[in-house]
């Protein structure tokens, strides 16, 4: 073999690795986003309109528009180059984390819940009554401060496993499909909530709208960064033990092997004597405590009273955030934290450049798209696929992959061997 | 292959049609230096910065967000300022949207309704030099520099269930309401005190449906189908009177008014003039329930830029004008001929406080 193939096939396996592909998903969804941007920017519009009379008007409005958009983007989600003080240069990074602390631990739970082999889609529930029962304990209950967040979170977990517990329950003892369970159970948390917040148990004293009183100071998770106007908190910290936490549960302890086992393949984990009702039950309960604890930081660490909103969307990006990452913690972790960066990054494309919150979120979408189906990108490049290329039947080395695998679990399975 | 080859062609036309004409679009002249600096009868630009930042509804919800974004538009355009909108998809980008207005220097942020209530009052307290205006919201304890912008609809609905008590012939008038919130719940009763007012003075029956003895809601400002289904029911029911109190679901009520075999029944519509905003409007609406929140948020980016503004809970009545009701327009040769001057009266009546609306 000479020195050139050997250059020529290193190109190749590198042009074909994940990574890379990953990479060029972010310039495509970039690129498609920023076209978008321009055509919807009002000076380039304005400019298209004689196109050919100066021609470079349009580009210069354009690329302007795009330009733009991405540095405000970058400005309000990773650092502001622009800012006067300490505080103002760091504020985007800490929004970033703060927009990221409940995704992380909802997104986890539902990975949990994946890896067992159920599709819980009750995140969103689960999300809702973890931040009323600690919206509750942080209104109702009247403790010193270690005390009262320790409460706070304990019962949100409790009050998120018991509502993702009981899906898990309604499977294991009727066989009840989790998908439409945890579906109905987040329209029952949804308006139980509504209905709760317009009586004297939640209300506000002297409101008549749906919202709740404020928490006592004692149940707010302090600020990460005392004394600054950052906002990120004690949530995050959380997160990070969260992350850890079910990286130990899923891949060392041995309730996890049997949870696995019982999503590989639940049959034979019967045969071997694992109770896959049981493990229905606890899969479905760790991931209801994962998404109660997003819960709790959206109450203790950032709005201080429960509303209707006061899940936002959470539980249904923590679906895209689970399946995006593959179901494995430390890629949970890191897209939880990609996710809340366009959300902090979206704020200042809005309020810097004008460009309309709609397609800010559709250029956010593109970004997701592009990275969930690599296959896709693949195509758009024209890179054949590194498996199916190579056709070596390479043994995949870790023991029972994630949800039913298709291509790109298998490959999340092999980075997990290595990697998680 | 056939295919294929002739669906390529068809495609390939499609795209010659296509940058053909892209090409005729893009073939305008260029404009000139002087064009472009400033466009017509717009105000000279200022330094002032308004800002304004929605809560879930959007500027599109046609309802305080919209108005009151329509009312920070005005002032870009009459008194000069510079204006920056940011508009929260959810729950959590509330506050960084109005921190992100604040770092912007932005020297009023205007916000609307009482989801994002608690955001403002925040900002407001940790940004004491930036002014801040919220619409259809209160607080108990108001920072100084806030400016809550409130508005007895009542006196005005109360106009209106006049009126359309006078304009039934079936003597049965309906309302109907996005969700039972105060906000909403306010015209409602304003319209049944009317229509009794009406009762008691001209010795009538007429009847309301919807808000009273019976209470009809949407429990949302997004189901079309249902505030529709309402609509239809009421009218089967021989209302021929309806006002819809939910925001953007106003026109399931127009529609049904619309396609209904009798040609008299009509439609009070709500917050902005129905005969200019509601699609087909001009046909079936009587008179509209105008609660002027774009004025009065204009008016308070006016203050800001005369520098008089000052912290205060803004009640918008009839007196003052932030409320009323809308000319009759089409309607004007339908309804009684004595109603436009029985109206007037009232009007003043509720000014003076000789007739008493609400609590």
């Amino acid at each position: 073999m000479s020195e050139t193939t050997k250059g020529r096939q290193g190109w190749r396996a590198f042009v074909r690795s994940d990574g890379f592909v990953s990479v060029l998903a972010v310039v495509l969804s970039l690129i498609v986003g920023g076209i978008l941007i321009a055509v919807t920017n009002k000076d380039a519009q304005a400019s298209a309109a004689y196109f050919f009379a100066q021609p470079g008007d349009f580009f210069r409005d354009a690329w302007n528009a795009a330009s733009g958009a991405y540095a405000a983007m970058f400005r309000s989600a990773i650092f502001n180059y622009e800012g006067a003080t300490a505080t103002e240069m760091f504020n985007p990074l800490s929004e970033t984390l703060t927009q990221a602390t409940p995704l992380i631990t909802a997104s986890l739970g539902v990975a949990i819940a994946f890896r067992a082999g159920l599709f819980n889609i009750g995140a969103q529930g689960q999300v809702i009554i973890g931040a009323a029962v600690a919206g509750f304990v942080g209104f109702r209950l009247h403790l010193p401060a270690p005390l009262h967040i320790l409460l706070v979170v304990l019962a949100a977990a409790l009050g998120g496993a018991a509502w993702g517990g009981l899906a898990g329950w309604l499977k294991a003892k009727t066989g009840a499909h989790e998908v439409i369970t945890t579906i109905m159970l987040n329209y029952v948390a949804t308006y139980l909530l509504a209905f709760v917040l317009l009586t004297p148990l939640m209300q506000r004293t002297g409101s008549s709208d749906p919202v709740s009183e404020v928490i006592d100071p004692t149940a707010v998770f302090p600020q990460l960064i005392p004394g600054t106007t950052l906002r990120v908190h004690l949530g995050f910290v959380i997160a990070i033990l969260a992350t850890v936490f079910t990286w130990w549960l899923l891949s060392r302890s041995k309730l996890g092997y049997r949870l696995r086992a019982v999503g590989a393949n639940p049959e034979a984990a019967r045969t071997a004597g694992i109770s896959v009702a049981a493990c229905t039950v606890i899969a479905m309960a760790l991931s209801g405590a994962m998404a109660g604890l997003a819960g709790a930081s959206q109450v203790s660490g950032t709005e201080m009273f429960v509303a209707e909103g006061i899940a936002a969307t959470i539980g249904f990006d923590a679906i895209t955030v689970a399946l995006l990452a593959r179901s494995k913690p430390l890629w949970v972790f890191l897209a939880a934290l990609l996710f809340g960066a366009f959300r902090a990054g979206g704020v200042g494309m809005q309020t810097d450049t004008g460009t309309p919150v709609d397609i800010v979120l559709v250029v956010q979408s593109l970004i997701v798209l592009f990275i969930a189906a690599p296959a896709l990108t693949r195509t758009i490049f024209g890179i054949r696929d590194r498996k199916k290329a190579a056709k070596a039947p390479k043994a995949p080395k870790s023991a029972p992959p994630a949800p039913p695998a298709e291509t790109p679990a298998a490959q999340a399975a092999t980075v997990e061997g290595g990697a998680a | 292959m056939k295919i294929s080859k002739s669906g390529r062609r068809v495609s390939a036309a499609a795209a010659v049609l296509g940058i053909s004409a892209l090409a005729l679009a893009a073939c305008g002249a260029a404009p000139t230096d002087s064009g472009k600096s400033s466009s017509g009868s717009a105000a000279p630009k200022i330094d002032y910065t308004a800002c304004m930042v929605s809560d879930e509804g959007g500027f599109d919800d046609r309802s305080f967000n919209q108005a009151s974004f329509e009312g920070l538009k005005a002032a870009e355009k009459d008194l000069g300022v510079t204006t920056k909108s940011a508009e929260s998809n959810s729950k959590t980008e509330m506050k960084p949207n109005i921190e992100s207005m604040v770092s912007a220097k932005c020297n009023i942020v205007v916000t609307a309704g009482f989801n994002i209530g608690d955001a403002t009052k925040e900002a407001a307290l940790k940004y004491p030099d930036t002014n801040f205006a919220i619409v259809d919201f209160g607080y108990e304890d108001r920072p100084a520099n806030v400016r809550t912008l409130s508005y007895k609809t009542d006196e005005a609905a109360f106009l209106a269930g006049y009126a359309a008590a006078a304009y039934s012939k079936t003597g049965k008038v309906g309302t109907f309401g996005g969700a039972e919130i105060p906000t909403v719940t306010i015209f409602m009763e304003g319209f049944l005190e009317g229509v009794n007012y009406y009762n008691e003075k001209k010795g009538k029956d007429v009847k309301v449906v919807g808000w009273g003895d019976s209470k009809s809601f949407v429990n949302n400002f997004s189901d079309a189908n249902k505030a529709r289904q309402i609509s239809d029911n009421m009218i089967a029911d021989g209302v021929d009177v309806i006002m819809p109190v939910a925001g953007p679901l106003g026109q399931s009520a127009v529609d049904a008014v619309n396609e209904s075999s009798n040609g008299e029944d009509a439609v009070v519509w709500v917050d902005t003039d129905g005969y200019e905003y509601a699609k087909n409007g001009k046909a079936v609406v009587l008179t509209s329930v105008l609660k002027k929140m774009g004025e009065t948020v204009e008016e308070s980016i006016k203050s800001g830029v005369d520098k008089t503004f000052k912290g205060e809970d803004y009640m918008g009545t009839l007196e003052n004008g932030g409320v009323d009701i809308a000319p009759f327009h089409d309607f004007s040769s339908k309804v009684p001929s004595e109603l436009q001057g029985e109206i007037d009266q009232l009007r003043k009546d509720i000014i003076a406080g000789t007739v008493k609306v609400g609590k």
